[in-house]
């Protein structure tokens, strides 16, 4: 449905425009139909400006969006209003998603105009109520009120239904959940997955790594703008391989589990994994792009009754001998 | 005991009337006790903290007694107080970021502060150094102003000013919210760390993210609606609460491993009532699922188990009858 290749943002900063920021870099990745993929990386690392991107808020410096596709950055006109009628995002703060000086139901009007100009006021009346329901909300009590009388729960509902009038098929949702309080997460949570199973793709934003795995089937960890481990989410939470999602998996704070158990565990884990010869990081005469990291050397017989287990035996004999 | 607090009771005077925030609030907090404090947004958390420290208008004292050290904080006179702000009893407010004069450097602001509590300046500097030393900011620190540290240096240098005088208890106001996964874990360790090391006695720790306290906390109290729900060991809140409130709310956590295709989890239904005019007896009691008659009287805090507080009527039968 919704595809990225090798999309890079690049700023220009200093004084004179001189220096390069790359805020992302040569992120690839797809989001099939009714799937939720996680976004996961902190600040900075460019989550958020991939969102924008694919919302046509920021301009792509390199690379290519395509939605069922179609070269996003090449729509124009109808053509765009097209694209939002099926793609739209979602906020960290409901409240500056709002002008205060106008009533929350403003938000559906704004949509009322855009894009459903012929419809009468009663059908727009039930449909508007009906999304309302559908997202949890009892519309008596939220239509016709200033945003500062709603909770952030609510207002960030409303927003939900917002972009659910337009018949969308995907949402970006931008740490939607980070300003709730933790009563309310779970309520948007389950919204979010009774959504996507009536067939909405959701690209879902976060910094937390239990309501990414809560909702979602795969994720991208993003560093620095660069995709460092991407996959299933039971396999990354599992197995996490990269040295940073490692140390992203050790310092989310858990319900389950302290944080030193988290650590002795990534230890144990590090100790199995690493294939190389257990010698390596201090071997001298390693050979770094050779198999010293990555085989474990077997146990050689380097002349009679003699056994080493270094690989650079290996190459002048074949093992007479393995130990197990 | 460190702190001692007794039917602490704050309003907040509007227009409209009082909003009561905080209704007879009691608890102790032992020597190097951590303990957390968690409850949804407006439940009386940070209103709980500013009327131990600085009790100003709009909020009114109502009733109640504070002793810290068995020496009475006089919490409703705010001249009183200063004798025992930031010697005795000090805060890492929930905007430290912008906590610090920008207009003076931070060394300046520092010595002005000491000098403003009669504290030499000059005779606390190798210790603030040192101090600097452990949360790994540089001396540098000292000659630059605010803006040019970032979130989570500033962070550290605002708990390392709050903590200088070696406060007896200190309360840390959301000090996580605005800091990424791993500078939080790297804050919150500090805190422990200054725990350890003795500079401060005890850590009332306001967050609303349980998880964190899991990993820090000895101890946790929930608030509900300006009234105090529970009390306990961490071990205890987490896997064995017996408040309904406390239930629901960590049922209601999502943790690593849980996915809503195989354990759907459920929220709290309803919202939680105005403070203006709040409901008499529990406040939890119209979204709570277990409610009964009893409930329209406001349940006492009892000690159900050794260190185990509860302010329910349904755990009150059940020790009554044990």
């Amino acid at each position: 449905m919704l595809r990225l290749d090798g999309v890079s943002k690049v700023y220009r900063v200093g004084t004179f425009g001189g220096k390069e920021l790359h805020a992302v870099s040569n992120v690839s990745f797809d989001v099939k139909d009714g799937e939720v993929v996680s976004l996961i990386g902190e600040s900075g690392s460019g989550k958020t400006t991939i969102g924008k991107m694919i919302l046509r808020l920021l301009s792509i410096t390199s690379g290519t969006i395509s939605f069922n596709g179609v070269d996003i950055s090449t729509l124009e006109g109808g053509e765009l209003k097209e694209y939002y009628r099926k793609v739209q995002g979602v906020f960290q703060d409901p409240f500056s998603s709002y002008n205060p000086i106008f009533k929350a139901d403003r938000v559906f009007r704004i949509i009322r105009e855009e894009f459903f100009p012929g419809i009468n006021s009663r059908e727009w009346n039930t449909k508007v109520e009906s999304t309302l329901r559908a997202v949890g909300l009892n519309p008596d009590d939220v239509l016709n009120k200033f945003p500062h009388q709603l909770s952030g729960g609510q207002l960030q509902r409303f927003l939900i239904a917002r972009a659910l009038l337009l018949d969308i098929q995907f949402l970006v949702a931008d740490e939607i959940i980070s300003m709730l309080d933790a009563s309310r997460r779970i309520d948007v949570l389950n919204l979010l997955a009774d959504l996507k199973s009536r067939g909405l793709s959701i690209l879902f934003i976060t910094h937390d790594l239990s309501l990414g795995y809560y909702i979602s089937e795969r994720a991208v960890i993003l560093y620095r703008g660069c995709v460092v481990e991407m996959g299933s989410t039971e396999k990354i939470y599992y197995n996490p391989l990269h040295p940073y999602t490692k140390m992203l998996m050790a310092s989310v704070p858990r319900l389950d589990k302290k944080w030193e158990e988290v650590e002795v565990e990534l230890r144990a884990m590090e100790a199995e994994l690493s294939s190389g010869c257990v010698y390596y990081e201090r071997c001298p005469v390693a050979d770094k792009d050779g198999g010293c990291a990555r085989d474990r050397p077997t146990l050689l017989e380097a002349e009679s009754d003699h056994f080493v287990a270094c690989i650079r035996y290996a190459e002048e004999r074949p093992p007479l001998y393995k130990a197990s | 005991m460190s702190l001692q607090v007794e039917n602490l009771t704050v309003y907040y005077q509007t227009l409209r009337g009082d909003v009561q925030a905080l209704e007879s609030a009691t608890f102790t907090v032992a020597d190097g006790e951590i303990m957390g404090l968690a409850g949804e947004s407006g439940c009386g958390k940070t209103t709980l903290a500013h009327s131990l420290i600085r009790l100003t208008p709009p909020m009114r004292f109502v009733e109640g007694r504070v002793e810290l050290d068995d020496e009475e904080l006089p919490v409703w006179d705010m001249e009183r107080m200063n004798d025992f702000r930031f010697k005795k009893i000090s805060i890492i407010p929930q905007y430290a970021m912008n906590a610090m004069n920008p207009t003076r450097k931070i060394g300046k602001m520092t010595s002005e502060l000491l000098e403003s509590r009669k504290v030499d300046f000059k005779a606390t500097l190798p210790e603030l150094k040192r101090r600097l030393n452990l949360v790994e900011l540089s001396h540098d620190v000292l000659n630059m102003y605010p803006i040019e540290l970032s979130g989570g240096m500033k962070q550290r240098m605002v708990m390392v000013l709050s903590t200088l005088m070696n406060p007896s208890l200190l309360i840390a106001d959301e000090v996580t919210s605005a800091l990424d996964v791993s500078s939080q874990k790297a804050v919150v360790e500090m805190l422990v760390g200054f725990r350890d090391r003795g500079f401060v006695k005890s850590l009332i720790v306001i967050t609303h993210d349980i998880s964190i306290l899991y990993q820090i906390a000895d101890s946790i109290m929930i608030m509900y609606a300006g009234q105090l729900a529970e009390k306990a060991s961490t071990e205890v809140i987490i896997h064995a609460p017996r408040h309904p409130y406390t239930k629901l709310l960590i049922a209601s956590l999502p943790k690593v491993g849980v996915k809503y295709s195989e354990k759907r989890l459920t929220g709290i239904p309803g919202s939680p009532p105005l403070l203006l005019d709040p409901p008499i007896g529990c406040r939890f009691r119209e979204r709570c699922p277990v409610a009964f008659e009893k409930c329209l009287d406001v349940p006492p805090f009892i000690e159900i188990e050794k260190d185990h507080f509860v302010a329910c009527w349904k755990e009150f039968e059940k020790n009554a009858q044990a």
